[in-house]
């Protein structure tokens, strides 16, 4: 599926205007899985890196609106309402996701 | 050029800022009430920061050639305790008719409880009865889809109030378009890590269009930029976005919201 040509500089701008900016970024994303390989723990169990790796796959997928949809798996999905936030001010950018991921 | 930055919290920065924004090209700037980055011990406390909000900040940015106007609620944050919350909002009214107060802001969610949904509620009934403007604080990173969305309905369900009388802040990529198609205007806040970039800002607009929508820094006491409306600008200039496009986000836009109230007579 393409997506609506709604941004006004050609593919090739694009890529002259942005490509640094973006290559430095992925190499920091590389460079935190990295640290994240070196160093002591556990690795299997933070829901965040689980949410990151799936958002990884929708770098790739091909598809639009991959801001939007990484957003949306980083998004609580329930609907439920707790009483209070028991002293929780905070937010920690993704969700605990259950059932193997999904 | 000129521009508005129509969300941003002057009281946690420094006068140095405020000359900065001027020499910008900033000429009006609107300061909603927030969270001071820890809960306030009494009404009293807030009573003072009311008083900071409606009489020294217009002076301070005055100096700048600046004209400042605010908005009044007790934040999301410290809104989880409704008895503590009901205290503070009964001294508002006291301050509604000050000259640079547009409304009632920036109220809403921060982690989408009961609790803080009775606040929301009470502060749209409090805007219903006084008939004024709302500004709407979203939550954070994982809580804004699910809180956007309980947040609309609360405001749809009082029928007297306008969705056009009513902003909804620091919208992104997956909220956008739902803030827009149900009638409401929609603030992109520039703000490093967890909001937009300059750069998905000017993406929104070339995806969602530059109607009902306007950019904020929402500069505050954390890791923020006072010029990242400006630096939004010049993001859209260099893509090719229109010189009227680039005015009706940063000015012409906050200008026709804001204007709903007769007190912003920015020109």
């Amino acid at each position: 599926m393409s997506a609506p040509k709604t941004c006004p500089m050609s593919k090739d701008r694009v890529v002259d205007t942005y490509f640094m900016e973006h290559r430095a970024k992925l190499i920091d994303l590389a460079a935190f899985l990295d640290r994240f390989d070196r160093a002591d723990g556990d690795d299997s169990g933070d829901f965040r890196m689980a949410a990151l790796e799936q958002a990884t796959r929708v770098l790739l997928d091909g598809q639009p609106h991959r801001a939007k949809r990484i957003l949306e798996l980083f998004s609580d999905p329930t609907t439920e309402l707790p009483q209070d936030a028991q002293g929780t001010k905070g937010a920690s950018g993704a969700y605990p996701l259950t059932d193997g991921g999904e | 050029m000129r521009y508005i930055d129509p969300h941003i919290h002057m009281v946690s920065r420094t006068t140095d800022d405020y000359q900065r924004m001027a020499q910008a090209g900033c000429v009006a700037i609107t300061e909603p009430a927030f969270w001071a980055g820890f809960d306030r011990s009494s009404p009293k406390g807030f009573f003072d920061y009311f008083r900071q909000l409606t009489e020294y900040e217009p002076q301070r940015a005055a100096m700048f050639g600046i004209r400042h106007f605010t908005w009044l609620c007790i934040n999301p944050k410290e809104g989880d305790d409704p008895g503590f919350a009901r205290e503070v909002m009964s001294i508002i009214p006291d301050f509604l008719d000050k000259q640079t107060v547009l409304g009632i802001g920036e109220i809403g969610l921060n982690k989408n409880t009961k609790n803080e949904l009775i606040v929301l509620e009470d502060h749209i009934g409090l805007a219903e009865k006084h008939n004024q403007l709302i500004l709407v604080h979203t939550p954070h990173l994982e809580d804004k889809l699910k809180g956007t969305r309980i947040i609309m309905d609360a405001i749809e369900a009082n029928a007297s109030i306008d969705p056009g009388r009513v902003l909804i802040d620091h919208v992104e990529e997956h909220t956008v378009k739902e803030v827009l198609d149900r009638g409401f205007w929609a603030g992109m806040t520039l703000y490093p890590d967890t909001k937009c970039t300059p750069q998905r800002a000017a993406d929104i607009v070339e995806m969602y269009g530059n109607e009902r929508i306007w950019i904020n820094s929402a500069g505050d006491w954390g890791i923020s930029d006072p010029l990242s409306v400006p630096k939004a600008r010049i993001e859209m200039k260099r893509r090719g976005h229109s010189a009227a496009s680039i005015e009706k986000v940063s000015f012409e836009n906050p200008r026709t919201f804001l204007g709903q109230c007769p007190r912003f007579d920015v020109e």
